[in-house]
């Protein structure tokens, strides 16, 4: 499963990182090295690994009790105002309305 | 089916929905934090170091937010995984803290439910298959029109537990999809484990919507439409993105999977935006959160208070004769039924009771705008006031000028009717003195009545009432009436 | 005893000595500053805390095991006080409005931190070179790298500055840098101490850690700093032992297993050679040694750096110029995102946010990383196995090779396979340690002791006994 340099982009993109496009075949190459090394994994026979018994998981008590912020969003935000964080808005949004984002 | 005009371009098509209902679960604090969850705060005031998603910050799950799924679970007759997994569903969005949102994936804590949304338009028994209830966190809120240029964004929301219940696509209607929401929201409601609130957005749909020819069994392609604040929106909505499919359908294109929002003050549908790349969520399970066990223990105990749900409210009801009028207003919200039900140990006359709380009370609830827990009139002294009419001390009618008192007062009903005049005067003198005067003021139709004439006697016995200013028991101004009449 | 004298003793009698007077808190703290700041040329630090600081908490710091004991922490740890920006770019000035568990425990025990301390960005390296800040030095040659991730404190350490540091590991990220400054460096048991503050690389793999100039230094500070921590779901709540008294404990009925997979035939003679002499060293001291197997050693570094990357990809989300940290200006969302995190991370993360996202993408999910899962699985399945059977330690090299001069290994895959033989414990969440068990070439080589979950004073015990038979020897 060799990895090409268009898989490089496509993944670059989903992680929100700028790549240059003198950096891809370097990548490329290094991603092919390394996931070569991995492809001992294939050979390795993996049924007779039950599920996992991690301890299982504490739960807390339903209480109002944060962590408390020592110094306040405000003084280390990039961008705030009136109490929002302020972002560029997306190029898909530059004629919009509102519409509450859940994604 | 919503057939508007004969040449109605989704003749022939079916419609086959699935919804998604996202449920925020109430708690006082987040889901893997201590914030408040209060609604309303100023902006990103409910936040910490782990909601703002700092570097270092861990999740730990709120043991009311498991308790509140396993209800839900249970509730909608679901199969509970024994053990469930967290799972990060990666993406980037400014209201997104973390760049990714903590979810459950391959094992939800809830598999294999169904849901009785009631009879069909050709009387057949709809049952719908819901396939799934995992717990996850809420995002926070984008606001896009607030600032030039800029969106702002408030993470007040963010971390606030929700479940999400997902469908099978098996509806066929709008209709279907209302029906299947609002016995859903019911019975959510009754488990306590949400306010419901579409308008505040805690409680959300999305609908996903294919079109086919009747008789083809495989699905045609679906499109997921948002951002609908009311049970109506979502039928409309489902409606009119029906015609739309069914329009592309007929001018013989192909439907496009993309996901549209619908706008409830144009009444229309239009596309979302597109997603900022391509989704590709690479789940993988929550390394900071173990796997979630539940005990046979827990899921006894959780088992041992769940309420009594809709269904069986209902049928206890019908089973006391009451009309199917008094059983679906009596259930239609869980805490009406608590009230009826705690007069009727003190006056065990179901039907009684049932016109007084769906009548007066209801009527006073509507006025002030109260809720169910809320009613200011304690059910002893309602149940006095239908002792008080059952046994003839008050009339009816009395009985309601009682009971607008009785908000206002702390005397008994008893007292009040003593006070205001209301007793029914059962004196056989003081009655006998009415019905003369008022035969001596009518002398034409006292002679006709002696005559013979019964059809008259209603009219007498009103005329008595007048006299009396209401104060006569009408029923014994009857008896008086008839024996005079046969006399 | 002057403060010099007393920076020089161990951190049990530092402390005690603070506590009954014969030295005094505030001067040390500021001796140990003035040794930091004499050995600048290091740069094992990023941030060094003032001196007025240094000697305010000093003077305040409470009655406790570690009370007036000057430490140096990982820049990847949260402190209030001093930044925490985990050797990149995009956390660079970063000063926490919380503190990490680990970090409250120390303050709580009496610890002055002096400085925060270099490191691979985001603990991902294996000899500091990869710091936004520059590299660290090796303090025993400075040609050398001091190993990573954590080289900084190991650097703060095996100088003199301090006698305990915190680090973090990941792959092995205190252990390799220990052997390569000739000092004692433990990961103990997953779960063992909060990751609470721990900025995140792999959650399911990341351990603090503990750099001790001796093996009882080791002890103290993990003894501080472990316990639950209902804050960590992850967090385990087991008692904790007094690590401390395993010192002079006889070695008679410990069973060390000596497993033949740690030792392969390339590996280097001379470092072969000095294991071979501690193994007799604790054969003499009454141990039984048996030879053992653990099959799926060779699985360990697949296995870890597609799980490794994948984990670091999603937690380094977070990363986006929204909430904090600098941003890159843009007028549109996805440039503002781009920019930020390409100029915040360096090469090493980038390759390795790659690496990650295309393990964890549609199409690869299952051959990489569920396979991964499993295979981990299995590694861990060996190391019960063993245990089950009766061994109580396990005796292994630390590392293949000494500490290496900087920029000899440029290739990735090269610089990963430096991780060999202290991943597979990350991955089965063991504890173990590395102390200085000889010289090859003057330059110190590490032995590794490993127990099984929750069993960290099994390990103390056989790294005290060894210490103190080794003597001088573990510095020839």
């Amino acid at each position: 499963m060799a990895v090409s340099d268009a898989d490089v982009l496509h993944v670059a993109a989903l992680a929100r990182l700028a790549m240059p496009v003198e950096r891809v075949p370097g990548l490329v190459r290094e991603l092919n090295g390394i996931l070569d090394h991995m492809a001992v994994l294939e050979t390795v026979d993996v049924s007779s690994v039950g599920a996992d018994a991690r301890t299982p998981m504490p739960r807390r008590t339903d209480v109002v009790a944060p962590i408390p912020l020592l110094r306040p969003l405000a003084e280390f935000a990039p961008a705030p105002r009136d109490g929002f964080l302020l972002v560029p808005r997306l190029s898909t949004h530059s004629q919009l309305g509102a519409s509450e984002g859940d994604e | 089916m919503s057939t508007e005009t004969a040449a109605d371009v989704t003749a022939g098509f079916e419609m086959v929905v699935g919804l998604e209902v996202h449920v925020q679960l109430k708690t006082r604090s987040k889901a893997f934090c201590g914030c408040s969850t209060n609604f309303g705060a100023p902006p990103n005031q409910n936040t910490c170091p782990i909601c703002l998603a700092l570097p270092g910050a861990l999740p730990v799950l709120n043991a009311t937010a498991v308790e509140l799924a396993l209800r839900v679970g249970l509730g909608l007759g679901f199969t509970i995984n024994r053990t469930s997994v967290f799972a990060r569903k990666n993406y980037f969005y400014p209201d997104l803290p973390k760049g990714y949102q903590i979810s459950q994936h391959d094992r939800p804590i809830a598999e294999h439910g169904s849901l009785d949304i009631g009879i069909s338009v050709d009387g057949v028994p709809r049952v719908i298959g819901v396939t799934r209830a995992h717990m996850e966190e809420d995002a926070g809120k984008s606001i896009h029109d607030r600032y030039e240029g800029a969106t702002a964004v408030d993470l007040n929301r963010s971390g606030v537990p929700l479940v999400e219940i997902v469908s099978e696509p098996d509806m066929r209607s709008p209709e279907e999809a209302g029906a299947y929401l609002r016995t859903l929201k019911q019975i959510l409601l009754y488990l306590d484990v949400s306010d419901c609130n579409m308008e505040e957005g805690s409680l959300r749909v999305d609908a996903n919507v294919s079109a086919r020819p009747f008789g083809q069994t495989t699905l045609g392609t679906k499109c997921e439409v948002k951002n609908m604040n009311s049970f109506s929106g979502v039928e409309k909505a489902l409606a009119a993105e029906f015609r739309r499919q069914c329009g592309v359908l007929v001018a013989g294109g192909t439907v496009q999977q993309q996901t549209l929002l619908w706008d409830g003050h144009k009444n229309e549908i239009r596309p979302a935006r597109s997603k900022e790349g391509s989704s590709d969520y690479r789940y993988f399970p929550e390394p900071d959160l173990p796997p979630l066990v539940v005990s046979d223990a827990e899921l006894t105990r959780v088992g041992a208070t769940l309420p009594e749900l809709p269904a069986a409210r209902r049928a206890r009801y019908a089973a006391m004769k009451l009309s199917e009028y008094d059983v679906q207003e009596l259930t239609a919200d869980p805490s009406t039924g608590p009230y009826f039900e705690s007069v009727l140990r003190l006056h065990d006359d179901p039907k009684a009771v049932a016109n007084w709380v769906n009548g007066e009370v209801r009527a006073n609830l509507n006025e002030t705008g109260a809720a169910w827990s809320q009613v200011s009139l304690a059910p002893s002294r309602l149940a006095s006031l239908l002792d008080l009419v059952r046994d003839g001390i008050v009339s009816s009618s009395a009985a309601k000028k009682i009971f607008a008192l009785l908000l206002v007062s702390d005397a008994t009903p008893r007292e009040i009717a003593e006070r205001e005049g209301l007793v029914q005067v059962r004196d056989d003198n003081a009655l006998a003195g009415w019905v003369d005067q008022v035969l001596a003021e009518n002398p034409a139709e006292a002679a006709r009545f002696a005559a013979g004439e019964k059809k008259l006697q209603g009219l007498l016995v009103g005329l008595v009432m007048k006299k009396s200013q209401g104060r006569a028991d009408p029923k014994l101004v009857n008896q008086l009436l008839t024996s005079r009449a046969s006399g | 005893m002057t403060s010099s004298e007393t920076l020089d003793s161990s951190a049990a009698a530092t402390a005690s000595a603070i506590a009954n007077g014969s030295a005094v808190a505030t001067d040390v703290a500021a001796a140990s500053l003035a040794r930091a700041h004499a050995n600048r040329s290091l740069n094992a630090y990023v941030t060094l805390a003032s001196e007025a600081d240094v000697r305010d908490a000093a003077a305040a710091a409470p009655e406790g095991p570690l009370r007036g004991v000057p430490v140096a922490v990982k820049d990847n740890i949260a402190t209030t006080s001093l930044s925490t920006s985990c050797g990149s770019r995009i956390l660079a000035g970063w000063v926490s409005p919380y503190e990490a568990t680990a970090i409250s425990r120390l303050r709580a025990a009496g610890a002055v931190i002096i400085g925060k301390t270099n490191m691979d960005e985001f603990a991902m390296g294996s000899s500091t070179e990869n710091s936004a800040f520059g590299p660290t030095v090796n303090p025993l040659d400075h040609s050398r790298v001091p190993g990573g991730s954590s080289g900084g404190s190991a650097a703060a350490v095996a100088a003199g500055h301090c006698r305990i540091a915190f680090g973090s590991e990941t792959g092995g990220s205190v252990r390799q840098p220990a052997a390569f400054c000739g000092i004692v460096g433990v990961k103990p048991t997953y779960g063992r101490v909060s990751r609470l503050g721990l900025v995140a690389f792999a959650s399911s793999l990341d351990h603090i850690g503990v750099f001790g100039r001796t093996v009882d230094d080791a002890a103290l500070g993990l003894r501080v700093i472990a316990g639950h921590d209902a804050h960590d779901a992850t967090s385990v709540d087991a008692p904790v032992d007094d690590y401390c008294a395993e010192r002079g404990r006889p070695l008679a009925g410990l069973v060390v297993g000596v497993p033949a997979e740690y030792f392969p035939v390339t590996l280097d003679e001379r470092i072969r050679q000095r294991c071979h002499r501690a193994i007799g060293v604790l054969r003499e001291l009454g141990a039984e040694v048996r030879a053992v197997s653990l099959p799926h050693t060779d699985l360990a570094i697949p296995v870890y750096y597609i799980l490794a990357p994948a984990e670091a990809s999603s937690n380094l989300a977070r990363f986006d110029g929204v909430r904090y940290g600098p941003r890159a200006p843009s007028d549109d969302l996805r440039g503002m995102y781009e920019r930020t995190r390409s100029d915040g991370f360096g090469p090493e993360v980038t390759r390795r946010i790659i690496l990650g996202t295309y393990v964890l993408s549609q199409g690869h999910y299952d051959a990489y990383y569920r396979k991964a899962m499993l295979v981990r699985e299995k590694i861990t399945q060996d190391f019960a196995a063993v245990f089950a059977s009766g061994v109580h330690v396990l005796f292994t090299p630390t590392t293949p090779t000494t500490a290496f001069p900087f920029g000899s290994k440029s290739d990735p895959l090269e610089m990963y396979l430096s991780d060999i033989f202290t991943a597979t414990a990350n991955l089965a969440g063991v504890p173990a340690m590395s102390q200085p068990i000889g010289l090859v070439d003057g330059l110190p080589v590490g032995g590794q002791f490993l127990a099984a979950h929750f069993r960290e004073s099994d390990m103390f015990r056989a790294a005290y006994a060894l210490e103190q038979a080794l003597g001088s020897e573990a510095l020839s």
